[in-house]
């Protein structure tokens, strides 16, 4: 069957209607989003962005469009865009800068890497990044042409789709995604593909958040044809309100509740036999561990009634295919590769594995090293690789991602262990207020640095805090790219002149790395460089929108079957075994338990019961909102309207034992600090847990400290400790205690 | 002239706002004005396990059905834009055809 991508359609990238030029693109960073969506970037006779349209000829969204991208134009001509290179001009944390050259900028940046480089080798710089997605290629070339080893982010245990990525690669040596028929460009209407029976949204409300490349209405979408719903949530979203059967899971306990329904599904011999005999390893020992987790106590642990687990099981089971489309929660687990290990025998002993409607296997469209990818790490020295930190204390790094810990990053920062850290390249990421844990530990690691570099599109409250260099980046809508993750690649086309002097990611990547080390970027420019990781498609970055710029691979279901999952063209699935590894050899090799277990909360009403007494309140956070994509868009008008406060929903009966009403700011507190939320009053929320909303600051207050926008007050991050699991991955972010209580007059809103 | 409306199937409508900024956007309208805009209703139980939780885009005074996108043969903002794909555009009388017997419908004329 032929594809009917644009591609084949011919269609043009850029025409005009009327007074306006339409261009054709893919939304990819920044602003942040995992998406990569189809749009059409409108824009006047002044060169001006005057409306973004979602492309209906893009299968990814079919002209959908959330109002992130449809508010795009706010965001590309706020006033307080960063416009031109900047270096400080005062002390960090006082808001005073000089406006600077990019040569400056550029000759700074390497006198002084070179010069750290010299004296204490390549990897005392670390190059860390956000949650930004065509930006995360130009942090490891630039990382690694450096020379130095470090790449990583700024959050405990990496504990955002790390851990999952990391699980599925060392028990099933690929990833997987519930499969809504996103491979195939026709979509729904493509014969070979089919609903799932029924999917199960655990730990993510997808239709917001819309992570990880997976366009959240396609849940609803595949609603609408049929597919039953299970939900997995400690909150009443409105998938769980629409759901056959919602879980209100404690947070933190979805371990505990997969290997629940594991007890079920065994015990009962609703598992697919043959599968399991044929493609997997470990089943009995699987089974033996399972055993120590029986639904009756599970149900205690999860807060959930055990008819209801066994119920959701049973139609999980029973149900072919079905498919799964897990979220953070998982990852935001202390023990999050248990956890991920947990829901994945799930799917594998159902035999949902790479079969239409279920869970199918995923890679890098045409191997582009754009989202995914080596960026030159296999060249640094072994030397320089042995250094790479957290491998002594977490051997599964040796063998997944090539990523430095987190947590013994921020340590080293602090302590000059196992060696000095002396810079910091940070890139598209407000570590401080959004995905670093102890936001005042994190802090002091930076301001023992000696020279820290940020590149953003907005100046951050961890910028005025941290930067010595400050860098402006790019919308998308001002640059040429690619969008490249899972199903499709597409082009990024630049629309409209950049606003000020700012340089895309890929640019800096390309002109900096020319300075850094010339041989490890060959490439002239971004361009050149999109050229060189299209290879797979025979194609130029030119080529490619001239001829429409979304192309999808070929798509093959069983590709286990058919000698197409493995690197080395064997039959079977890409791990040592060949099987899927239900008890798992890299994590025994590690040093790890090869068998999913689940471990409480570190604070939790069971596991610290004396705790739970001062602080009676389980804590949760990170629920995303329609506006924001995490710290960003605050000061985004039309966006910031939708959610002008940070907000805590409380149920109704806890706000009247605490004495709280809907609208009041309160305190959030726990031993660690507190912080400020107006409360929501609702019923979506357990009795016994508050959520949160997370990554908040005010952009339109006082940039310089103490005030750092306003950030201290709202910072949810003071809860959360630096405190990964035992394989280096995962971290608490969503299971805490609290008290509340009301603030008090003169303590402000 | 046949008369347009716009019919809306809330059963599957997520509440995700794509239609009012869609609108806000293609119309230029200040922020808290609206071509159309979502009512809550709910969450509240409604017995066991069941919950009243809708959301239901009601165009406004200010909705002109996108007269000049129509024209040039697109959709209105609105129906382009939402993610639940739930928003049908056309004649009053095909759409009230399309109800039949589903539930949640709402048929709107601006």
């Amino acid at each position: 069957m032929s594809n009917d991508t644009p591609l084949q359609k011919k269609l043009p990238w850029r025409w005009t209607e009327g007074d306006l030029t339409v261009t054709r693109s893919n939304a990819w960073s920044g602003p942040g989003c995992h998406e990569g969506c189809g749009v059409l970037l409108y824009t006047d006779s002044a060169g001006t962005l005057v409306k973004v349209e979602g492309d209906p000829e893009n299968p990814f969204n079919q002209g959908r469009l959330c109002v992130r991208c449809l508010a795009l134009p706010e965001v590309t001509y706020h006033p307080d865009r960063l416009l031109f290179p900047q270096k400080r001009a005062g002390e960090r944390g006082e808001d005073k800068w000089e406006r600077i050259s990019w040569e400056e900028a550029y000759d700074t940046i390497v006198e002084k890497f070179n010069g750290y480089k010299e004296e204490f080798g390549a990897e005392s710089v670390v190059f860390c990044q956000g949650t930004g997605r065509d930006v995360t290629w130009a942090n490891g070339r630039l990382c690694y042409g450096f020379g130095s080893p470090n790449s990583s982010d700024f959050q405990s245990g990496m504990a955002c789709y790390l851990p999952r990525l990391a699980s599925l690669y060392a028990t099933t040596g690929n990833f997987l995604v519930a499969d809504c028929s996103q491979y195939f460009p026709a979509r729904y209407d493509d014969p070979r593909w089919t609903p799932s029976e029924c999917i199960v949204v655990w730990g993510c409300n997808p239709i917001i958040s819309n992570a990880d490349g997976f366009f959240g209405h396609w849940v609803v979408d595949c609603m609408q044809r049929g597919s039953k719903l299970i939900v997995v949530d400690p909150r009443l979203t409105w998938l769980a309100a629409k759901a056959d059967i919602w879980l209100q899971i404690r947070p933190g306990t979805d371990a505990a509740m997969a290997l629940a329904w594991l007890d079920v599904i065994i015990r009962e011999g609703l598992y697919d036999e043959d599968f399991v005999e044929k493609w997997t390893l470990g089943f009995d020992r699987l089974a033996e561990r399972v055993a120590e987790y029986p639904v009756a106590e599970m149900a205690k642990v999860t807060w959930v009634p055990q008819e209801k687990i066994e119920a959701a099981a049973r139609m999980f089971a029973k149900s072919k295919p079905a498919a799964v489309q897990w979220g953070l929660a998982i990852d935001m687990t202390k023990e999050s590769l248990p956890a991920g290990q947990a829901v994945t025998a799930l799917w594998t002993v159902t035999g949902n594995v790479d079969i239409p409607g279920g869970m199918i296997t995923t890679f890098l469209p045409y191997g582009a090293d754009i989202w995914g990818g080596d960026w030159g790490y296999s060249h640094l020295p072994k030397e320089t690789k042995d250094r790479r930190i957290g491998l002594d204390k977490y051997p599964l790094l040796r063998w997944g991602l090539p990523l430095a810990q987190a947590d013994e990053i921020v340590e080293a920062m602090l302590t000059d262990d196992p060696y000095p850290i002396k810079a910091v390249w940070l890139q598209a990421s407000n570590a401080l207020a959004c995905m670093g844990a102890d936001p005042e530990k994190l802090l002091k690691a930076f301001r023992r640095m000696e020279f820290v570099v940020t590149i953003d599109i907005f100046k951050t409250p961890t910028a005025v805090a941290c930067a010595d260099i400050l860098l402006p980046a790019l919308t998308f809508p001002e640059k040429d790219g690619l969008r490249a993750v899972w199903y499709h690649i597409g082009n990024i086309n630049k629309a409209i002149e950049p606003v000020g002097e700012g340089k895309s990611d890929a640019t800096v990547a390309i002109e900096l790395g020319h300075r850094f080390n010339p041989d490890s970027v060959p490439w002239t420019g971004a361009v050149e460089y999109f050229d060189s990781v299209l290879e797979g498609t025979e194609m130029t970055f030119e080529e490619m929108r001239e001829a429409g710029g979304v192309l999808y691979p070929d798509y093959e279901y069983k590709k286990y079957e058919k000698a197409l999952e493995r690197a080395d063209g064997e039959i079977g699935f890409n791990t040592p075994s060949g099987r899927i590894e239900l008890c798992s050899s890299a994590y025994e090799r590690s040093g790890l338990d090869p068998l999913p277990y689940f471990e409480e909360p570190t604070e939790s009403p069971l596991s610290t019961p004396d705790l739970y007494k001062e602080y009676p309140i389980v804590l949760t956070s990170g629920a995303r909102t329609w506006g924001s994509f995490h710290s960003e868009h605050r000061q985004i008008p039309i966006l910031r309207a939708m959610r002008p406060e940070p907000l805590v929903e409380v149920h109704p009966e806890t706000c009247e034992r605490y004495g709280v009403a809907d609208g009041d700011w309160i305190w959030i507190e726990n031993h660690r600090g507190r912080v400020k939320r107006k409360v929501h009053a609702t019923q979506i929320i357990d009795p016994r847990v508050i959520n949160a909303d997370h990554g908040w600051w005010y952009p339109e207050q006082e940039a310089a400290e103490p005030s750092l926008y306003g950030m201290w007050d709202v910072n949810f991050n003071k809860l959360i400790p630096w405190d990964p699991g035992r394989s280096g991955f995962g971290a608490n972010y969503k299971s805490l205690l609290c008290k509340i209580y009301k603030v008090a007059d003169g303590e402000g809103a | 002239m046949a008369r347009l409306g716009l019919l809306i199937n809330y059963r599957y409508c997520t509440g995700c706002h794509s239609c009012e900024v869609a609108c806000q956007m293609e119309q230029g309208l200040p922020i808290g004005q609206f071509g159309i805009k979502i009512a809550e209703i709910g969450p509240w139980k409604i017995g066991e396990d069941r919950w009243q939780y809708s959301y239901v885009p009601i165009p406004t005074e200010q909705c002109n059905l996108c007269g000049k996108r129509v024209a040039q043969g697109k959709l209105p903002a609105c129906v382009h834009h939402c993610q639940a794909a739930v928003m049908r555009y056309g004649k009053v009388d095909e759409l009230a055809k399309e109800i039949g017997d589903k539930r949640q419908m709402a048929l709107f004329t601006p």
